[in-house]
């Protein structure tokens, strides 16, 4: 066979197997957070193994070199992921999304210099020119696609990056003619990968890899923050196909085993978001939600609400039976989680029952609230997801809203012409009080829309920045 | 491994994670997110083969710089999800119990 240069021997087809089982128990771990711990321990070894077996089987000039980049690379990671805040997970995450899309394009690109390295070429050497590697037709088309596809998540991650790191407005960016440029060049990419397999000239890889770079900043550019679950959700996919389709240049199963359960991960993330938001992956995709209807919320401004006190608030819930906390994106932004947890302890010391309930969209990535409730020591039996806890409320004294804003709409299940109409929601208004936590009356959540829950006669709105109400309201439990 | 095999690696594995993903608790999506990002690094694979093979200076240096790239994701992504998954606890659990090691 004519690929008989990656042949290579079964002792290494089986660790790199075995890495990959590894993989799969890490993830499978996950499902429970008793077994987590050991599932992530799981996962170094698998990736302990796969670098290990590199290693051994590769006659190694440069391993001076190589532990050099290794100890760069890991100090960095190991100082980034022990100073990071809680808050700034979604930043962390999109970076590092960029760097195996980075890094993905990097093999690609270094395979294709040196294709002979990977056994994914031939020596042909016609009298005319000394010498020259022809890679295999089909290794092409896999370098193609994956070296693109880690271009769009590096691009693309980087966009997310700096819109979630607030470097960059988390509005909308819209340009003229976006879906026809956006379709063009994805167009012309399959094209050029196509005739990548025709004539493997420099310019056909380069250009398919900077194409990939733009359009990679071209998708994310007109997504607005509150869809950033999404696209994380997604960039997360892309970075695992990148690497799965690496697996497929490089016949190596650790990869593609990987690669397979990194994209369905992310993919089935962005699908629960996008169910969350009731909201379609293409039209999330296609992007400008929350860039149009500013308009109307002006009117709205001069409606009566009811205005609370820490003081108030702070006597409601100690009189009640059941208080339902709703974190958001806010508590977020003001770094509220531990003032929250003091708060229901003390609560809890009164005899209060407390509870939490996290929308699958609260936040700006997949599970954020969680992690910040139990960043801030909140058990994780007192934190429900919203199909577990949402018929609680109307046997419920106070629902504590704070940050939240779009999740609590009533509108999505009353009104038709809301753009958030169909999304589920959290059911607080049935509590007997709603408590609100908001900076402002102006302020409008991502959707765009005014919330109905505002001009509610049981809704007591509590103006503040989150960290500071909670205080407030510690002290007047205290 | 012929193509037909990885293929079937790759579409079984394709299955093997739609499963495994579904049973994973909402709670633990961000761990989840942030260990994928870990083991999608298994990318090292490929810049470590191109960083050890002579032939073309500019491979093997793009090869190092992947590696290193790589590895801030492999140990970044690992340290961040078990800082994480340590602070997932149950309710009333006595605090001094010795937590620093987990079975």
């Amino acid at each position: 066979m004519a690929e008989g240069a990656v042949q290579q021997p079964a002792w290494v087809l089986l660790a790199y197997l075995i890495a990959g089982v590894c993989f799969i128990l890490a993830l499978r771990g996950l499902s429970s957070p008793e077994s987590s711990r050991r599932g992530n321990w799981t996962g170094m070894i698998g990736m302990t193994i796969a670098v290990v077996t590199t290693l051994v089987i590769h006659q190694i000039a440069s391993l001076p070199e190589i532990i050099g980049a290794m100890v760069i690379g890991g100090g960095i990671g190991l100082v980034t992921a022990r100073k990071i805040q809680m808050t700034a997970m979604p930043q962390l995450v999109a970076a590092f999304h960029s760097l195996v899309g980075l890094a993905a394009v990097l093999v690609g690109a270094a395979a294709y210099l040196n294709p002979e390295a990977f056994g994914i070429g031939i020596r042909i050497t016609p009298l005319a020119t000394p010498s020259f590697v022809s890679i295999f037709p089909q290794s092409r088309i896999e370098m193609g696609l994956g070296v693109a596809i880690g271009a769009i998540t590096f691009s693309g991650s980087v966009i997310a990056f700096l819109k979630l790191n607030g470097n960059m407005s988390g509005k909308p960016i819209l340009l003229p003619l976006r879906h026809v440029i956006n379709l063009g060049t994805l167009v012309a990419i399959l094209a050029l990968v196509a005739y990548f397999t025709q004539d493997e000239a420099p310019a056909i890889f380069f250009t398919i890899m900077g194409l990939s770079f733009a359009i990679g900043f071209l998708l994310i550019i007109p997504i607005g923050g509150a869809d950033m679950p999404v696209v994380i959700s997604m960039l997360n996919s892309y970075s695992g196909w990148a690497a799965a389709a690496m697996g497929f240049t490089l016949h190596n199963s650790a990869m593609i085993i990987t690669g397979a359960l990194v994209g369905s991960s992310g993919a089935i993330l962005s699908y629960i978001m996008c169910r969350a938001m009731n909201r379609s992956f293409i039209s999330v995709i296609a992007g400008g939600f929350g860039a149009v209807a500013s308009g109307g919320d002006a009117a709205a401004i001069d409606r009566p609400y009811k205005r609370g006190s820490a003081e108030d608030a702070a006597f409601l819930m100690a009189q009640s039976d059941q208080v339902i906390i709703v974190p958001g994106y806010g508590m977020a932004v003001s770094q509220a989680q531990h003032a929250l947890r003091e708060m229901a302890d003390l609560l809890k010391s009164k005899g209060v029952r407390v509870k939490y309930a996290i929308h699958p969209v609260a936040g700006r990535m997949p599970g954020h609230m969680n992690v910040l409730l139990a960043e801030a020591n909140v058990p994780y039996d007192e934190v429900f997801e919203l199909e577990d806890i949402n018929s609680e409320f109307a046997q419920t004294d106070v629902a504590f809203v704070i940050g939240a804003n779009d999740v609590t709409n009533p509108a999505a299940k009353s009104d038709k012409s809301s753009p958030i109409y169909g999304m589920p929601v959290l059911d607080v208004e049935k509590a007997r009080t709603v408590l609100f936590v908001k900076r402002s009356m102006g302020g409008v959540g991502y959707a765009g829309v005014d919330n109905e829950l505002f001009y509610r006669d049981n809704t007591m709105m509590l103006l503040s920045d989150a960290k500071k109400m909670v205080e407030e309201i510690v002290k007047n439990l205290g | 491994m012929d193509f037909i095999s990885i293929l079937s690696i790759f579409v079984l594995a394709c299955f093997v994670g739609y499963y495994v993903v579904w049973s994973v608790t909402p709670a633990l999506h961000t761990p989840l997110m942030s260990v994928t990002n870990a083991i999608s690094s298994v990318i090292v694979v490929g810049a470590l083969i191109a960083s050890a093979a002579a032939g073309s200076m500019t491979s093997k240096w793009l090869g190092l710089v992947a590696v290193a790239l790589a590895s801030v994701n492999i140990f970044g992504g690992f340290a961040v999800t078990q800082r994480m998954l340590a602070m997932y606890k149950k309710k009333e659990r006595p605090v001094a119990q010795g937590d620093k090691t987990h079975g």
